[in-house]
């Protein structure tokens, strides 16, 4: 923890509910190139789950998800 | 080799807002995922496809006095629309809606009533086709 991820893009997802933090975030990754970085922020409760299968399922890289307070912040790493 | 894509295939054959959100949420989702999605529209659910009808969703008679409260909310919420899941899910091009060919004479309805977004009318024979393969199949 602690360590800094260099990001490419932030996607501010605070207030929505699911599907969108998932909707949105794959509109996101789709515009990265690959080996950059997205920063997803989100207060979904469902966003912890949501976003790590997402990423899984795309067969993508969640590099680190830091909690604070209520709210998620997870680095994604486009890989293919 | 490429891993096969997930295939999502539902029945939808609810006309009121709530179990078209569960069919919309679901389907747009799994679109995300990278899921081959397929929406089958009979009986109620056909008559959404009539150009319009999503628009005017709304509760079912047991819950009808929560409706306006619920649509007010959905709004505060900036939720979409299931009109806008539905075109949201027609842009991946994952998603194959199907009308289905008897309900649309019960009700007759025609082809030019129809959104555009309809791919194709079809029976009960071409649903249990695609469903045969799918990995999840749902009726709601």
């Amino acid at each position: 923890m602690g360590g800094q991820i260099k990001t490419h893009r932030e996607l501010d997802c605070l207030g929505l509910y699911c599907p969108e933090p998932v909707f949105r975030t794959r509109q996101e990754i789709d515009k990265l190139a690959v080996g950059q970085v997205l920063e997803v922020i989100a207060d979904d409760p469902a966003a912890e789950e949501d976003i790590k299968r997402l990423v899984k399922r795309l067969g993508h890289q969640l590099l680190e998800i830091r909690k604070e307070k209520d709210r998620f912040h997870f680095f994604i790493k486009k890989v293919k | 080799m490429p891993r096969k894509r997930k295939k999502l295939a539902i029945i939808v054959h609810s006309g009121t807002l709530d179990k078209l959100y569960c069919a919309f949420i679901l389907g747009s989702t799994a679109t995300a995922m990278d899921m081959e999605t397929h929406l089958y529209f009979t009986f109620w659910g056909l008559n959404m496809l009539v150009k319009g009808g999503l628009e005017k969703a709304g509760l079912p008679a047991t819950y009808k006095h929560m409706e306006e409260q619920l649509k007010k909310k959905l709004k505060e919420m900036k939720y979409p629309t299931p009109y806008e899941l539905l075109k949201r899910m027609k842009a991946s091009g994952l998603l194959k809606i199907y009308a289905c060919s008897p309900t649309m004479e019960m009700f007759g309805v025609k082809r030019e009533d129809l959104i555009p977004e309809v791919d194709e009318i079809a029976g009960a024979a071409a649903f249990l086709d695609l469903a045969s393969d799918a990995d999840i199949t749902l009726l709601v």
